[in-house]
């Protein structure tokens, strides 16, 4: 009953969703916006968003439940697993994932048509009509092609489970932020072709577009930060970025958008890059739906799996034809009724923030090229790998420029600028970056990547803080510390990267019970391995003692699983954290000698890696929470008749990034 | 895979065993792969071999280097990357061995071939379209004055 009555919420969600693009379409082809039929777009867009909810719940009661007549339950659940784990294995399929993305689409849309009054009314009208177009797409995918609620007509005595290696709360937080990201992207694709159609690209819509593409970068940043935890801890060999089309795909949302958040931030300051921020509106949403068809279809598998079973893969490939094709061919006939906007020199905050933008389009082009030309080769029976040796130098060649950039960008003025004006910071943290990169040369034996990186951090960490030498702190808008905040991040990260690259030590032995281990300033031993068990798996358990430096002896007790539904080993790795790095232990099977093969790793400040991706959402967090209090603050003076000139100016000096 | 290859093949891990210190010796009662889980003694050609592992696709997984796999095959080649190394192969020797072996899919490191080209190509022109935009948006000094 349940699960019928989420179908039938989803169909009547998917009418809606019509019915808002026939009103939307209504309203935005009314001169003034105001149509009898377009009064219902709002309406329907909220409703929408309820009857969705509804529908996701109706599939988590039935996986709460393990409601075995339903067929996505009984392919991907077991009653025997967690709680927790029935709840996010919802979303660990196919089916699942895509009812989420539909969910999260729908709460979006509800939410623009319920809060966002700043927009001319036909623009707003054309943004609802183009998000329920881009919503019938997913809907129709969803019920014609993966119905979530599909019933079996004889009820299994027990489900299939869920791979072990979702089995962890990883999946809980991992899917749910990166689709809010992902979709929260449809916004920015509709508001940019709805003010692409009603010749509305000014800076009031760019103030209005850019708290919801902040909203959906932090969450992206947020997803990634955790999918690279978790893929660390859960995979057992200490990596945490792989270049893999499915990191990719995540990836190239976050590249696109943030370009377009430092781009629409032009526009709003400035009203210059008007085409370009339309632009990378579309490229955004269109590189999740790129994600979406590569992770969905299978073609990652093998394009011949793919041409095997089309249905799913075609019916994405179509709905990405249809939309990045309708929103370029909208641009080409559109764009040059756009004017270029206002123009500046090279030496200013604009043009830097040019050269940061084509520095993320051109690894964005490098990680998508990259991505699809093992697909490309493959359809023609030419089997060829791109892997980190191709992604980390050739994304670089972009990349370091753009780190030079940073940390100089965000000392310039509007519009033109001398360089004479800002010399004494600008030689400081080239001294920095200097002093640091001949001191790694000197003392240690580390690839070029990686001192250039372990340099960059050190400079771009002061050069990130510049921005408030000589301020007033405690007047500073909260959206300056949020880009301070964002691009320390950016320092931290990367310093995390380049120290655990080049510094990393690796033990991997063979030993027997009692028998001490060192790896790096970490000395240890085995203490005892026995069995342990769980609700749906049993495993061997080392208990290890270690202790750093000679310090005290800490327990740590990684686990070699066992589950038998589906039936799959894992490794459960233990971490002993510091604040200078993290201590990965893993264990592996018992040789024939009876001695056990255990995987340890000293890598230094990698969790700073993690650190820096929650401090960049933090400043975007921060950024957007500013913007919002400060338009809110700024509509209540317009109410009570203020002038707010001033005001508009001040918070407007320096673009969030 | 042809006779004379497994011959050469046998004849290097021949080789091989017999270089190596009788205390790894003692660690090839594992079979079948004992360098899969344990590293060489010489702390440099390790780290060769692991970079070289960290470039060599695991053919059972999805996208992950046999350096990061549990995979048996993962394991077998891990073996053979250290035993060569440790016979003191050069490491593109040894990628040229595997590739000719498994073919190019096992290299993560794309070369500049026929097949491959564009890879290449891509990059230059990026940089190229990107400088042209710089230069065509900001080249033109002083407008911004009026």
């Amino acid at each position: 009953m349940i699960a019928e009555i989420g179908l039938a919420a989803l169909w009547l969600a998917a009418a809606l969703a019509a019915l808002q693009l026939l009103a939307g379409f209504a309203g935005a082809r009314a001169a003034d916006g105001k149509a009898e039929l377009a009064a219902l777009a709002r309406p329907a867009a909220t409703l929408q968003a309820v009857l969705c909810a509804v529908a996701f719940l109706a599939l988590l009661y039935v996986f709460a439940i393990t409601d075995l007549s339903v067929r996505l339950v009984a392919v991907n659940s077991h009653s025997m697993k967690p709680f927790i784990f029935k709840l996010s294995g919802a979303w660990g399929n196919h089916e699942g994932s895509m009812l989420l993305w539909v969910t999260v689409m729908a709460m979006a849309g509800g939410l623009i048509a319920l809060i966002e009054r700043r927009l001319p009314e036909r623009t707003m009208m054309a943004t609802l009509c183009a998000q329920a177009f881009v919503g019938l797409g997913f809907y129709a995918f969803l019920l014609l092609s993966s119905n979530p609620f599909e019933r079996l007509a004889e009820v299994p005595a027990e489900g299939n489970g869920l791979n072990p290696l979702l089995q962890d709360i990883g999946l809980a937080f991992h899917p749910p932020t990166l689709y809010i990201g992902y979709v929260g992207l449809s916004v920015a694709f509709s508001f940019a072709v709805a003010a692409l159609l009603t010749r509305n690209v000014t800076p009031e819509f760019a103030r209005v577009m850019r708290p919801w593409v902040l909203g959906a970068w932090i969450f992206l940043t947020i997803g990634i930060t955790a999918g690279s935890y978790w893929a660390y801890y859960e995979l057992g060999w200490g990596g945490w970025w792989f270049w893999d089309p499915v990191e990719n795909a995540s990836l190239m949302p976050w590249l696109a958008a943030t370009a377009l958040l430092h781009s629409v931030s032009v526009l709003a300051a400035r009203d210059a890059l008007r085409t370009w921020t339309i632009m990378l509106g579309v490229i955004a949403f269109s590189m999740s739906m790129l994600g979406t068809f590569l992770v969905r279809s299978g073609i990652l598998t093998s394009v011949h799996a793919f041409a095997v079973d089309p249905e799913r893969g075609s019916f994405i490939l179509a709905l990405l034809a249809l939309y990045i094709g309708g929103a370029l061919v909208i641009f080409a006939l559109r764009a040059h009724t756009i004017s270029e906007g206002e123009r500046f020199n090279l030496v200013s905050r604009e043009g830097a923030l040019v050269v940061n933008n084509i520095g993320l389009s051109a690894i964005l082009g490098i990680v998508l090229l990259g991505t699809l030309y093992p697909l490309l080769t493959e359809a023609f029976d030419v089997r060829v790998s791109v892997g980190p040796p191709y992604f980390n130098p050739v994304s670089a060649i972009f990349f370091l420029p753009m780190m030079v950039v940073l940390m100089v960008g965000p000392l310039l003025r509007w519009r033109r600028d001398e360089f004479s004006r800002i010399i004494k910071p600008v030689a400081l943290v080239a001294a920095i970056v200097i002093t640091v990169l001949i001191r790694v040369a000197i003392v240690n034996d580390i690839s070029i990547l990686s001192m250039l990186g372990l340099a960059f951090a050190a400079g771009l960490a002061v050069a990130s803080f510049a921005p408030l030498f000589k301020r007033a702190l405690h007047r500073t808008p909260l959206a300056i510390w949020g880009m301070c905040i964002a691009h320390f991040g950016i320092a931290v990260a990367l310093f995390g990267m380049a120290a655990d690259t080049a510094f990393q030590q690796e033990r991997l032995v063979a030993t027997s019970v009692g028998d001490v281990v060192e790896v790096g300033p970490w000395t240890g031993r085995l203490d005892s391995v026995k069995a342990v068990a769980g609700p749906n798996w049993t495993a061997m358990q080392a208990n290890m003692l270690l202790s750093y430096n000679g310090g005290p002896e800490l327990e740590a007790h990684p686990q070699s699983r066992n589950f038998w539904t589906p039936q799959m080993e894992t490794s459960e790795v233990a971490l002993l954290t510091r604040w200078n790095g993290q201590l990965y232990v893993a264990v592996g099977n018992q040789a024939e000698d009876g001695r056990w093969q255990l995987r340890l790793w000293w890598k230094p400040f990698v969790t700073f890696i993690w650190y820096g991706g929650l401090l960049i959402a933090l400043g975007g967090g921060l950024a957007l929470v500013g913007r919002v209090v400060g338009d809110l603050r700024r509509r209540r003076q317009a109410a009570e008749g203020f002038d707010d000139e001033d005001l508009d100016d001040a918070s407007e000096t320096v673009p969030t990034a | 895979m042809n006779r004379l290859g497994r011959y050469l093949s046998s004849m290097v891990l021949a080789i091989a065993v017999l270089a190596m210190p009788v205390t790894l010796i003692a660690q090839s009662t594992m079979p079948p792969a004992p360098y899969a889980y344990t590293q060489l003694d010489d702390p440099q050609q390790e780290a060769v071999a692991r970079e070289l592992m960290e470039t060599l696709r695991c053919l059972q997984c999805q996208s992950q280097s046999i350096a990061d796999s549990d995979a048996p095959v993962a394991g077998d080649m891990r073996h053979q990357v250290r035993v060569r190394i440790a016979a003191g192969e050069h490491p593109d020797e040894v990628r040229a061995y595997l590739i000719s072996r498994y073919g190019d899919y096992i290299s993560y490191d794309p070369q500049i071939s026929t097949t491959t080209w564009p890879l290449f190509a891509v990059p230059v022109v990026l940089l190229l379209l990107a400088g042209l935009v710089m230069w065509r948006r900001l080249g033109r000094k002083g407008e911004a004055a009026t």
